[in-house]
């Protein structure tokens, strides 16, 4: 049935048949057409944020929580271009956003009108796809081309920008439209010969490791990941963007490698005679120096995306396909290769790598007499609020010790910004992931210098009732960037002291001039009593000032450009490899 | 490095240049050349570039390409087995003492005379990159005034034709 409505009609109801019931943005001039019918939606719930930044992080964080399509929407020019930077960064970690411009109308396009920018142009290199749209009749589909866009294959962000005289022409809106994309047809299927001989170089290695990234849980693949690494008793480790897509917990889990990795994790790669890498992309945080990682291993590398395999380590065996059927067909050639009485025998490489779980395990030095370890509070935060919750974290030293020392269980459960590494994100990602998972404790834990560059949605969260919890991780100092000059500029301290000191600002006083309840805690003492006091309060936002000591380090660490056999457990405390062998 | 002749098929809509030339920047891949212009199609337009990239990136070069919503095909065509040309229009100094030897020199490269005025003539000529570089060298005694060179077009040998698939897929999106 087809029915006569204006652009920006069609554009609200497009998003409410493709599911939307959350948009998260600002309104300007160019935009304000679809402001109006978006007014009157019952299904789309607009939030509207403080910073065109926050929408599109508060997107990302929707999106990974749900594992829907986040959607952002802004007016054109300077609202557009704050957009870029989450845009950037969901491109980064695959997050499937889709991006609502408003443009001037189509006849000023390229005079340089007030509020226009080229944001097609400019997103160009770091979206998915992105279109510009100056017909009223383009719209719709356009919507649904661009959630099919972002949602499938290797999923990622999508800008729609709609000139404004589309937006207020009539046109005839029918439902659903019949995509014209005709270069889009993504890979999801294995190439079953590949599939096997996977299989048979697992049970011929003796050190195998499965490397696990982001594309599981994309995939939607953590339970057939537990039972490939059963039935193999292959160690698993699980990168930044992997954390809690197989249990902490589990016995066959040597933790995170990369540059601020597990001694085990990382060893096992070193060591390994079989890479076997799923969704993930060999990132320089993970490989270090690209020609000394893995020195020894075979690579099976299995991804959606068929750029991303040998783009940096050359694989021996390709695998292009969507994770949860290559895992779900791997079994498969698995239990072949048993029935056949193959089967891999890693016992030796176990002995090894419990070895380095032990003597290498995570710790932490003890701070100064009254001085409390931001670890601690991180391992406070595990034990009392639980694998239930989502943890939600900047960038920096804050983020890397909540990727280390809490304890994730379920897929999704740890959000942060991978490789794009953006400061900022916590806060409206947070905000995002609740207003997704509004039954779930969603906890942001943030630095004193990530939380001053996007604190301000905290009036978004307190306004429109989304009790998240803040713990920022305050020491006072742009903490990671101080560490590195701490180890290779000689202690020569530029620009990275914010001066908490001064308390300028207080955070507790910030955090309830937003309407926030705010805690401040100083000491060792006061941690379990300060998180569950936040834990109690369920109306209102908590943030929680952790006023930690200045000079803790993230470790183990692999210096930026060496290779990950140079880890070190502390400061020039390298690990001893192979004692026993 | 090795020169390779890439012929993309791509949808006839704005933009698409544009954002195959900027991915060929972002991954920091030079482009030697390039052509782009209608098909037989009208939806469809096909660029041919040609890279000098060893074959591991030209590999990473394909696949990003192939990621670009709008492209639908890429063929790599070997010199051997396909027809590569360039066009180029040049101005050469010629007058009343000279000129028979320029003709000349037309003749035997079969390319064209296009304009003559009394101390220049333009030529048109079309050919490989090795052909069109002799016949500058051959001109440049005379002197070179201008000199304007296409992109190299290139069409594989045979009864085949690289668009019949694109098409059909373009039929069922319709």
């Amino acid at each position: 049935m087809t029915e006569r409505m204006t652009g920006a009609q069609a554009l609200v109801r497009a998003l409410e048949h493709v599911g939307v019931d959350t948009v998260f943005g600002i309104p300007g001039g160019a935009v304000l057409p679809a402001y109006d019918p978006l007014y009157d939606s019952t299904k789309v719930r607009h939030v509207l944020v403080r910073h065109e930044q926050g929408a599109g992080h508060a997107a990302e964080g929707y999106a990974q929580a749900t594992g829907k399509v986040g959607v952002c929407m802004a007016t054109s020019g300077p609202g557009a271009t704050n957009l870029v930077t989450p845009i950037a960064d969901a491109y980064m970690d695959s997050v499937p956003i889709v991006a609502i411009t408003g443009q001037v109308a189509a006849p000023l396009i390229g005079t340089d009108a007030f509020q226009e920018a080229d944001i097609s142009g400019i997103t160009m290199p770091i979206t998915k796809h992105n279109f510009l749209v100056t017909e009223a009749g383009d719209i719709a589909r356009t919507i649904a081309e661009a959630f099919h866009i972002a949602s499938t294959g290797r999923p990622g962000p999508v800008l729609v920008d709609v000139s404004k005289d589309a937006l207020q022409a009539m046109t005839s809106f029918s439902w659903p439209p019949t995509l014209q994309l005709p270069g889009y047809r993504p890979v999801t299927r294995p190439h079953s010969k590949q599939i096997r001989e996977a299989a048979r170089l697992m049970a011929e290695s003796k050190r195998p490791v499965l490397y696990v990234g982001g594309g599981v849980h994309k995939a939607r693949a953590a339970a057939e990941l537990l039972r490939l690494a059963e039935l193999t008793g292959i160690p698993v480790i699980t990168t930044l963007m992997a954390r809690g897509t197989f249990p902490d917990s589990h016995p066959q889990h040597l933790g995170m490698p990369g540059m601020h990795g597990s001694v085990a994790a990382v060893g096992s790669l070193q060591r390994s005679d079989l890479v076997i890498a799923l969704g993930t992309r060999f990132d320089d945080r993970v490989t270090g120096r690209l020609d000394s990682f893995a020195p020894h291993a075979k690579i099976v590398h299995a991804d959606i995306d068929p750029a991303e395999i040998s783009k940096n380590r050359h694989a021996d065996v390709p695998i292009v396909g969507d994770c949860r059927e290559v895992i779900t067909e791997l079994i498969n050639a698995v239990e072949n290769e048993h029935r056949e009485g193959r089967r891999g025998d890693y016992s030796a490489w176990w002995t090894q790598l419990n070895g380095y779980k032990t003597t290498y395990a995570l710790g932490y030095d003890e701070p100064g007499e009254g001085e409390l370890a931001p670890q601690y509070v991180m391992e406070r935060l595990s034990a009392l609020v639980g694998p239930d919750a989502y943890y939600v974290a900047g960038v920096g030293q804050h983020q890397m010790w909540a990727a280390q020392f809490i304890g994730y269980e379920k897929p999704g459960s740890f959000i942060n910004s991978g490789g794009a590494g953006t400061m900022g994100f916590a806060v409206p990602a947070a905000m995002g992931a609740k207003m997704g998972r509004p039954d779930s404790a969603v906890w942001a834990v943030d630095g004193d210098g990530c939380f001053q560059m996007t604190n301000q949605e905290l009036a978004t969260c307190a306004l429109e009732g989304v009790p998240i919890k803040v713990a920022v991780i305050n020491n006072g100092n742009l903490g990671m960037v101080r560490q590195w000059q701490t180890l290779f500029y000689n202690q020569r301290y530029s620009n990275t002291n914010l001066q908490a000191v001064k308390r300028i600002p207080d955070f507790v006083k910030l955090a309830e001039a937003y309407g926030c309840v705010g805690l401040r805690c100083e000491r060792a003492e006061d941690v379990d009593a300060t998180i569950k006091k936040a834990m109690e309060i369920n109306d209102v936002p908590v943030v929680i000032d952790f006023v930690v000591h200045e000079d803790a380090m993230v470790w183990p660490m692999v210096a930026a450009g060496t290779s990950n056999d140079d880890i070190q457990v502390a400061r020039d405390m390298a690990p001893v490899w192979d004692a026993e062998e | 490095m090795s020169r390779h002749t890439l012929s993309v098929l791509v949808e006839n809509k704005p933009g698409v240049l544009a954002r195959v030339a900027a991915l060929f920047s972002r991954r920091g891949f030079n482009i030697d050349s390039l052509a782009v212009g209608p098909t037989e199609h009208d939806d469809i337009s096909r660029m041919t570039i040609v890279v000098n990239v060893e074959d591991l990136p030209l590999e990473q070069v394909t696949k990003q390409l192939n990621k670009l919503v709008n492209v639908l095909k890429i063929v790599e065509l070997d010199t051997s087995l396909s027809v590569q040309r360039e066009l180029m229009l040049i101005k050469v100094r010629a007058d009343g003492e000279t000129r028979s030897h320029v003709l000349e020199l037309v003749q035997l490269f079969r390319a064209r005379c296009v304009d003559v005025v009394s101390d220049a003539v333009t030529i048109e000529v079309t050919g490989t990159p090795d052909k069109l570089d002799a016949f500058i060298r051959v001109l440049e005694p005379f002197g070179i005034k201008e000199l304007v060179q296409s992109g190299m077009v290139a069409i594989g040998r045979g009864a085949r034709s690289i668009t019949d698939r694109s098409l059909r897929a373009l039929d069922r999106s319709a």
